[in-house]
C-alpha cells in the first residue's frame, strides 16, 4: 500500500488507469473458469484421485487376486456372479468399477467444493461476480466435475485391469467406440449434474447424511458386482434398482467394454443418460441458482 | 496529501443512462424460516460517474443488502436498479462486465493462492493469461502484496486478505467500484492507507459507492452521503449539506469548580446560540456561531470567581446530523 500512498516518488500507474483492453465473452470465461478447474486439480491431484481409487484397487485385490489364490469360499460365490457371462469375475468388475468410480468422483467433485463455498464465507461470491450467468456457472460446475469424474474413471481402468492373479484376468473387448465415448461422457455429466442437484438441494449437514445413506446402497445395488441381467432370479429387486442411475452407467460400458457378458438393452441405458443429463442439469441449474442469488 | 476534489453538487436527479447507479424505490423483503426480514424498503440513490459515494449506516441498516441488488447477487423484491444504465435483475452480466466489488467478509477463492486469485480474475474478465499474470503482478506491487504472493487467502491477516480484495475488484478496470465496510476490522493506521488508496483512485476517475459505519470515513472519503438505517434513505446530500441541513450546533461543554454562574443564563441572548443547558457544576451551549463564545464562558465565570475545571467544543458533525434527524444515538 506504500507503494500507492508515496505516488510522488514512483511512477506507478494509478490503479484506475491503464487502458482496459478487457473483453469478455462467455466462451472466454468459461474456459478461464475451466483452467482454474485444472490448476486446482493439479494442485491436488493426489489427494483428489486417492480417495476414488482406493476402494476398486483394493477390491480387485482381494477378489481377482487373493481370492483365486487361496481358493477361497468368498471365490466359489463370486465365480457365480460371472457363471454364463463367459468369463472371470473380473470381468464382470471392470466396468462395474469404472462406472461406479466415475459416480463418485463426480459427486465428491461438485459438492465438496461446493459445501465451503455456498456456507464457509460465501467463497461462490468470487465465480459469481465473473461475466457469466448464475445457471451457467452452474453449467460450468457440471462440466469440471465431469471431466475429473472421466479423469477418475481412467485411472480407474488400468488397475481393474492389470490387478488380478494368473489366469484370472478380464477378458475386455471394445466391441463399439462410440458406444464407450458417449456412456463415458454422457456418464460424467449426469453424475455431475446429480452432485450438483442434491448438494444445492440439501443443507450442509445432510451432506454427511447422503453420503452415508444414498450413496453407499447407490454402489451396492448399483450393478457394480453383478450384470444386471443377472438378477433376474430377485425379480423385485432387479426392477427396484432401476431407480439408480449408477445402474444406466455401468450397464452401458458392460455393453462397450465386454459385449459377452449380458447387458441391458443400448436404448434402455443410453435414453436413460441423455435423457437424466438434460433434466439433471436443468434442475441444479435452478437449485443453484436460487443457493447463489439471495 | 491529496487534494480532495471540489465537491459537486447534484441535487437534480442524474437519467439512468448518465448516472453510474440509479435506484429508484428499491426493495428487498428475505423471506427465511424465520419469517420476512424487509431489509431496504424504498432505496432511491442516484450516483454520477466519478463520484465518491457514502452508504452510512448502523448493523443491520441494510447497507451489504442494497450493495448485493447492485452488483446483482441479491434480487430485488420490487423497484429498479441500474449501473452504468444495465438493469440489474434483467441485463446481470453487462452489469457484472462494468463492475468491481469488495465484499464485507472474505470471499476470496481459497483454493488458489494470493496470485492466482488475481490472475483468474483477470481471465475470467477475458484477458489472455500472459495479460492477466502482468496485471496480477502490478497490482500486487502496487498494494504492496508482493511477499504474499503465493499466501494461502484463509493464511493472510485481515489488512491483506482486504487489499488482495480491492485488487481482485480492480484487475478489469471496473466502472464502478463498490466496496463494503472497506475498512471495518483494520487497525488505524491500515484504515488510513487504504483512504489514500481509495482517494487516488477517485482522483482518476473511479466512481466508488462504499459502506460504512463510521461517520469519520464518510467525511474523510466521500462527496456525497446517503444516511440509511432500517432499510430507508434517513437524508442525503453532501456531508455539508447534510450537517446543515439537519441544523446541527456547535456543541460547547463547560465545567466550573462551583455552581454555574447566572451570568451564563445570558447567553441565551446571544445572536446565534440556540440553547444553554445547565446541569449542575456544568453548562452546556448549543450555538450556530460559536466565535468567541468558549471565551466568554471562562470569563463569565472568572468575573464571578468560579474557576473552570473542564472545557471542550464539538464542531458540528454527521453524528450530530443523526443524532437530530432520527432521534436515536448513532450505535456503530
Ligand atoms: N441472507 C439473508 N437472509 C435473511 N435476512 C438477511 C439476509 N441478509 C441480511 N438479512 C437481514 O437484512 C437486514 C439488513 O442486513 P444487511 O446485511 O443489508 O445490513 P448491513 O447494513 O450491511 O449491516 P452490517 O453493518 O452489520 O453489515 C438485517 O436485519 C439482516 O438480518
Ligand atoms: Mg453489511
Amino acid at each position: 500500500m506504500t507503494a500507492v500512498s508515496t505516488p510522488a516518488s514512483s511512477p506507478a500507474p494509478s490503479p484506475a488507469s491503464a487502458a482496459p483492453a478487457v473483453r469478455p465473452t462467455l466462451p472466454r470465461t468459461f474456459l478461464a473458469m475451466m483452467a482454474r478447474e485444472m490448476r486446482v486439480m493439479r494442485k491436488n491431484f493426489v489427494a483428489t484421485f486417492a480417495r476414488v481409487l482406493a476402494q476398486p484397487v483394493l477390491f480387485v485385490f482381494v477378489f481377482s487376486y487373493v481370492l483365486p489364490k487361496i481358493g477361497g469360499a468368498g471365490a466359489g460365490t463370486m465365480s457365480a456372479a460371472s457363471r454364463g457371462s463367459g468369463g472371470t469375475f473380473s470381468t464382470v468388475l471392470v466396468p462395474g468399477l469404472v462406472g461406479s468410480a466415475i459416480v463418485m468422483q463426480a459427486m465428491m467433485a461438485v459438492i465438496f467444493p461446493l459445501m465451503m463455498e455456498l456456507n464457509w464465507q460465501r467463497s461462490i461470491t468470487d465465480r459469481a461476480l465473473a461475466p457469466l450467468s448464475v445457471p451457467m456457472l452452474a453449467v460450468q460446475k457440471i462440466t469440471a466435475a465431469g471431466v475429473q469424474a472421466l479423469i477418475g474413471g481412467l485411472l480407474v481402468f488400468p488397475c481393474v485391469l492389470f490387478v488380478h492373479a494368473s489366469g484370472q484376468g478380464p477378458k475386455i473387448h471394445v466391441s463399439n467406440w462410440a458406444t464407450l465415448v458417449v456412456v463415458l461422457v454422457l456418464g460424467s455429466l449426469m453424475s455431475s449434474a446429480a452432485g450438483l442437484w442434491l448438494g444445492t438441494l440439501l443443507d450442509p449437514q445432510k451432506v454427511q447424511m447422503m453420503f452415508a445413506l444414498v450413496l453407499l446402497p447407490m454402489s451396492m445395488l448399483g450393478c457394480v458386482y453383478y450384470p444386471w441381467a443377472a438378477m433376474g432370479h430377485i425379480r423385485w429387486l432387479q426392477i427396484l434398482v432401476l431407480v439408480n442411475p449408477m445402474v444406466y452407467v455401468n450397464e452401458g460400458l458392460r455393453a462397450a467394454l465386454t459385449p459377452q457378458v449380458g447387458h441391458m438393452s443400448a436404448w434402455a441405458y443410453l435414453s436413460v443418460l441423455v435423457v437424466g443429463t438434460v433434466l439433471l442439469t436443468w434442475g441444479a441449474m435452478r437449485t443453484f441458482t436460487r443457493r447463489v442469488l439471495q | 496529501m491529496l487534494d480532495r476534489p471540489p465537491i459537486k453538487r447534484m441535487d437534480e436527479p442524474i437519467d439512468e443512462i448518465r448516472a453510474a447507479v440509479r435506484t429508484v424505490d428499491l426493495h428487498k423483503t428475505y423471506k427465511g424460516p424465520g419469517g420476512e426480514v424487509p431489509a431496504v424498503q424504498g432505496i432511491d440513490l442516484s450516483i454520477a460517474h466519478g463520484e465518491f459515494y457514502g452508504l452510512l449506516g448502523p448493523n443491520g441498516a441494510g447497507k451489504s443488502t442494497t450493495i448485493g441488488m447492485l452488483t446483482s447477487l441479491v434480487v430485488p423484491t420490487s423497484g429498479r436498479a441500474t449501473v452504468c444504465g444495465f438493469d440489474v435483475a434483467k441485463h446481470p452480466v453487462d452489469v457484472k462486465r462494468r463492475i468491481g466489488m469488495v465484499s464485507q467478509g472474505n470471499t476470496l477463492d481459497n483454493e488458489l493462492n494470493a496470485f492466482e486469485n488475481l490472475e483468474f480474475r483477470g481471465r475470467y474478465f477475458g484477458l489472455s493469461a500472459r495479460d492477466a499474470r502482468r496485471r496480477a503482478g502490478e497490482l500486487m506491487e502496487m498494494f504492496n502484496l508482493t511477499d504474499r504472493r503465493e499466501g494461502k487467502p484463509f493464511e493472510m491477516s485481515g489488512g491483506q486478505a482486504k487489499r488482495l480484495m480491492i485488487c481482485r475488484a480492480l484487475v478489469h478496470h471496473p466502472e464502478v467500484l463498490f466496496l463494503d465496510e472497506p475498512t471495518a476490522g483494520l487497525d488505524p493506521q491500515t484504515r488510513v492507507n487504504l483512504w489514500d488508496v481509495l482517494r487516488e483512485l477517485q482522483s482518476g476517475g473511479q466512481t466508488i459507492l462504499l459502506t460504512t459505519h463510521y461517520m469519520e470515513e464518510a467525511e474523510a472519503l466521500c462527496e456525497r452521503v446517503a444516511v440509511i438505517d432500517h432499510g430507508k434513505v434517513l437524508a442525503s446530500g453532501t456531508v455539508d449539506d447534510l450537517k446543515a441541513s439537519a441544523g446541527a450546533d456547535t456543541v460547547i461543554t463547560v465545567s466550573y469548580d462551583g455552581p454555574v454562574p447566572d451570568g451564563v443564563a445570558k447567553l441565551r441572548d446571544r445572536g446565534g446560540v440556540t440553547k444553554v443547558e445547565v446541569t449542575g457544576t456544568q453548562v452546556r451551549v448549543f450555538a450556530q456561531a460559536a466565535d468567541g463564545l468558549l471565551g466568554e464562558l471562562v470569563a463569565i465565570g472568572s468575573s464571578a470567581g468560579t474557576g473552570v475545571t473542564d472545557a471542550s467544543q464539538l464542531r458540528p458533525s454527521l453524528e450530530s446530523a443523526f443524532l437530530t434527524l432520527t432521534g436515536r444515538e448513532y450505535r456503530e
